[in-house]
């Protein structure tokens, strides 16, 4: 099996990886001088994610408010734990983003255990059609890269796996909603996960 | 490769129900093809968040910074100092991702499993709390089969105005959460009833009176617990059909 040294991706035109000139800093520096109390060194790491954090929160959560406290969360959750975070575990941008996913998912499903079960299942279930604030998202190769990867996944993967990441639901209820066995909404979330690593080279 | 594998695609997106989720948090500890994938799937996810970039407000960036100035770094892990024995501890091997729960319920247990052989020694105790809620002559239980999260009774003595719940085999809470306990009222308020440990076998009397309660509830909470649930319970107990 491979090692997660080798998990390394390298985010859009954040500059992780060589350093490009001589000011720019790696992600993972900028994280380690945080955890040594450099805030401006987290600021920085700031402005290298932030708006890939925050589109993330806001698709996930979708209000704008909302999107905006749960990053802030998950910097400051970020900020507390830098002193943990281990570049052999994986990159920055990811560790962050999985940090932003996490905090995006519990707030939507906190904030629907308050409601009615029923009524939160009739909200729009079609995630293609919230794709589209592309229009503000930032038209770097990198998201071109993983645009292009996600069109050649199958669309029930497809699917299954913007479902999961970006509607925030469980494989439970994908299942529900797109009407098939939890064995099959598993199967279709993991290979359309596998199907991206493998084109997006995150594996050795 | 078992059953449980086909769940590293679903957790790396954060689509597991709690339960599910603290289960798959004890297979990982135990399988490293599963951490291996898990680590690269959760980057494959974060790639996914390039396509959705949107620059936050300007605002963010202040609020952020100046939450930062008043919060310190956490100590960082580290190692112990000395093996004191020398089974658990492989930094060079630490597994990536892995919730530290599991490891702290170990310790525990291993904790709990020592302390417990020195009670014996001196004469009976008198009953504790949970004793004579459970030895109770009018106690009446209820029984949850929660499938491969484990099992739980819950207890409840009118006349004692106390219930308890036992647990075996119950997975330990996801990381970064607690199980808490609630009381059912009869006008079906949920009131905290006290949170549990991370032990997967363990007995707890439940905070408050108990003799007016319909159901006891256990819901995944926040670590430390919250006033009122969060999220639907996972077990919840019907005390009107107790026997």
């Amino acid at each position: 099996m491979t090692d997660v040294d080798h998990v390394r991706p390298v985010p859009d035109g954040a500059p992780e990886g060589v350093p490009s000139g001589g000011t720019a800093s790696t992600l993972s520096d900028l994280l380690h001088r945080a955890g040594l109390g450099d805030e401006q060194a987290f600021a920085e790491f700031y402005d290298a994610t932030s708006a890939r954090a925050y589109g993330l929160a806001l698709r996930v959560v979708r209000n704008p408010a909302h999107a905006e406290e749960v990053t802030q969360e998950a910097y400051l959750d970020a900020w507390r734990s830098s002193t943990r975070y281990d570049p052999r575990r994986g990159s920055a941008a990811g560790w962050l983003l999985t940090i932003v996913h996490r905090k995006a998912v519990d707030r939507i499903r906190s904030v629907e255990a308050a409601i009615a079960r029923d009524e939160t299942w009739n909200r729009e279930t079609d995630p293609v059609e919230q794709d589209q604030t592309s229009e503000a998202a930032h038209a770097s190769l990198e998201a071109a890269r993983v645009r292009g990867a996600v069109a050649t996944l199958t669309d029930v993967q497809r699917q299954a796996v913007e479902l999961t990441y970006f509607g925030g639901y469980t494989h439970t209820e994908v299942a529900t909603l797109l009407d098939v066995p939890l064995g099959t909404a598993k199967t279709r979330i993991r290979d359309g996960l596998i199907r991206l690593r493998d084109l997006m080279g995150v594996s050795s | 490769m078992s059953d449980m594998h086909q769940l590293t695609g679903a957790y790396a997106l954060d689509a597991l129900d709690e339960l599910e989720r603290a289960r798959f948090e004890q297979h990982l500890a135990e399988c490293e093809d599963c951490r291996a994938e898990v680590a690269e799937l959760r980057e494959t996810a974060a790639l996914l968040a390039d396509t959705v970039a949107t620059p936050p407000p300007a605002s963010l960036r202040d609020s952020v910074l100046a939450g930062i100035s008043q919060v310190r770094p956490l100590a960082p892990e580290v190692p112990p100092a000395t093996p004191a024995t020398a089974t658990t501890v492989q930094p060079a091997t630490r597994r990536p991702w892995v919730p530290l729960l599991v490891a702290a319920a170990l310790a525990l247990i291993v904790g709990v499993g020592a302390a417990v052989t020195q009670p014996w020694a001196d004469d009976v105790p008198p009953p504790t709390a949970a004793e004579r809620v459970l030895r109770a002559p009018d106690a009446e239980e209820v029984f949850l089969d929660l499938g491969d999260a484990g099992r739980a009774t819950v207890v409840r003595s009118k006349a004692e105005n106390r219930a308890v719940i036992v647990t075996e085999d119950m997975v330990s809470a996801p990381e970064g959460k607690d199980y808490e306990l609630w009381f059912q009222t009869p006008d079906e308020a949920m009131v905290p009833a006290g949170l549990m440990k991370d032990d997967p076998d363990q007995t707890v009397v439940l905070d408050g009176p108990a003799a007016e309660a319909i159901a006891v509830g256990i819901t995944v909470e926040p670590d430390g617990g919250s006033r009122e649930p969060t999220t639907p319970p996972i077990a919840l107990f019907d005390l009107t059909e107790a026997t």
